[in-house]
């Protein structure tokens, strides 16, 4: 029993600076937490989102929590380093576990979300928080799916002294208002969520790609001057935007190609992928993924009802 | 006497053991000796990359992960069978092969843990070719009820059959389809096994190309794929373990 006490106190700041986040500063006032481009593993701890935070007059605001409860409190330990100014308010840019699972460390702050990420974090949260640990393991420890407490107020506004904007769109996180972007006009920084990825391929399992390329046109015509994706390095122009709308684009054609050509679904899995894509992180594990998600509606498009009585 | 019968049957018991301790799983499944003994007792088996499965190393839907074998250089294939190791109900489907139908088939299939999916080819002097890959998974594909269980209109839309034919370059007939069932496993509380048993193709004279003989482990609403080496329209003819039958006839 001791032993296992012991074994808790020793694990417990470990874990904690198990994520040893550094605080990249994108404009002044505003810093990310860059993750891998790479796929939840036991390596990288879960830690494959961006994540960032703005320092305002009189407080933090905070932009998506990451994978776990240690990662959101080692968060706060790196904003710390930055700043003592207190972290006032959270944002969630949709409901995929990478993003909101360091909610627990913020239960002192007003989280801000759509109600589409609200609503699907009260439904599916346990789920995917259970995959989580299934995939990253140990750094997961303790971590519990918490609810966005408040529906977020759209349109600019001040907060902390910072004159922002949060933007609703959707086609990543799922149908409509799924897709929150929050843009800080001080310093043109745009934290774009999932509807962006940069050197990453992007994720589709609540894709509906209309909206997704309506969100994307949005983007490019917002006012910014640097964009930090959900996933992959920022950057200071629409490449990434770009680059989000290319592999969209090709992924749909392709898939409606070799569904009118007769593929099975597996088929289309081991399908050579074009040379343009394949600097991109995970891009054949993604591919597949996304055939799994998205193949299966197309292909039933190419059969017709031939019931005989 | 009898004693003695027990004795000899004891004997090549042992015997039998040995030589299947020869069969080394090259894909190092746990659940191998059981398959080998359930499917594949006293019958030659020999691993062959020559046959392939194409599946998902991750199972993003336990409940319908595509699959697809293929088989390239082998002949006189009689017999071809799709077997999940760690499933509940491991064999997916069994299917005959003759010069109409290719060792081909596309399927999708449920998976409840990380389990190697296996196709088995059978000679015509009896000899089984194996090959297969791993498909990772978080469970619960097969203990999980279907959509349909919780649908109240399912029964309207059982028996549905959706199909296309596409001619391809190299001769080979594509045949696509999809069954509208349930496909309970019988393994979810208050939910009876209700799946269908067997699929048929016949040619435009009603000769049967192919007869399949299906399992629950078949995803709900099963998708499959042959290849054929015929051309003309197929007539598609199954039944399920109540007795529901279904039929269709699909034109190029």
């Amino acid at each position: 029993m001791i032993r296992l006490l012991l074994l808790g106190f020793l694990l417990l700041p470990a874990s904690v600076q198990g994520y040893s986040l550094s605080p990249q500063q994108i404009a002044p006032g505003v810093y990310m937490f860059e993750g891998a481009t790479e796929h939840f593993t036991r390596d990288n701890k879960g830690d494959i989102a961006n994540t960032g935070f703005i320092v305002g007059e009189d407080g933090v605001l905070v932009f998506d929590t990451g994978p776990s409860r240690n990662y959101g409190q080692s968060m706060r330990l790196a904003i710390a380093t930055v700043t003592d100014k207190p972290v006032v308010a959270v944002y969630v840019s949709h409901h995929h576990p990478d993003h909101f699972l360091g909610n627990q460390a913020f239960g002192d702050v007003p989280i801000h979300a759509l109600e589409h990420t609200i609503e699907t974090i009260r439904r599916d949260g346990d789920a995917v928080t259970d995959s989580l640990y299934r995939l990253v393991g140990t750094p997961m420890a303790g971590t519990e799916p918490v609810e966005p407490g408040e529906l977020v107020t759209l349109g600019r506004q001040t907060v902390a002294g910072r004159d922002i904007e949060l933007i609703a769109a959707g086609g990543h996180g799922g149908d409509g208002h799924a897709d929150l972007m929050l843009l800080d006009h001080a310093s043109g920084v745009l934290f774009a969520g999932d509807l962006v990825f940069h050197e990453r391929a992007p994720t589709t399992p609540n894709a509906e790609l209309g909206q997704w390329h309506d969100a994307l046109d949005r983007i490019e015509e917002l006012d910014f001057r640097v964009l930090v994706p959900g996933h992959g390095p920022p950057a200071r122009g629409p490449e990434p935007v770009q680059q989000t709308r290319d592999y969209l684009r090709w992924l749909e054609e392709h898939l409606h190609e070799a569904a009118a050509a007769g593929l099975d679904a597996a088929e289309v899995m081991y399908l050579d992928l074009p040379d343009r894509f394949q600097h991109m992180g995970v891009l054949e594990q993604e591919y597949r993924r996304s055939v799994a998600h998205l193949y299966p509606d197309i292909e039933r498009a190419t059969l017709r009802d031939v019931r005989e009585p | 006497m009898n004693k003695l019968i027990c004795l000899m049957a004891g004997v090549c018991l042992c015997l039998v053991g040995v030589a299947h301790a020869a069969t080394e799983d090259p894909m190092r499944s746990p659940g191998w000796r059981i398959i080998e003994q359930r499917f594949f007792a006293d019958q030659t088996v020999v691993f062959d990359d020559r046959v392939q499965v194409l599946a998902p190393q991750s199972a993003e839907d336990t409940f319908a992960v595509p699959g697809f074998v293929r088989v390239d250089g082998i002949e006189d294939i009689e017999r071809l069978v799709v077997i999940t190791d760690l499933n509940p109900i491991q064999r997916v489907l069994e299917m005959d092969i003759n010069d109409a139908v290719k060792p081909a088939v596309g399927f999708r299939f449920k998976v409840q843990q990380r389990t190697p999916v296996r196709a088995a080819v059978q000679t015509s002097d009896g000899t089984w070719y194996l090959g297969g890959t791993w498909v990772d998974a978080a469970g619960g594909g097969c203990t999980a009820p279907s959509t349909a269980s919780a649908d109240p209109d399912w029964a309207n839309r059982l028996g549905e059959v959706d199909a296309a034919l596409w001619a391809r370059d190299d001769g080979i007939q594509r045949l696509k389809t999809r069954l509208v069932h349930p496909m309970d496993t019988g393994l979810v509380d208050n939910i009876p096994a209700f799946y269908l048993e067997t699929l048929e193709l016949l040619d435009e004279k009603g000769d049967v190309l192919t007869s399949l003989s299906i399992q629950a482990a078949m995803s709900e609403n099963p998708v499959l794929s042959f290849d054929l080496a015929v051309d003309g329209p197929v007539r598609l003819q199954g039944r399920d373990n109540q007795g529901n039958r279904i039929r269709g006839m699909v034109e190029p």
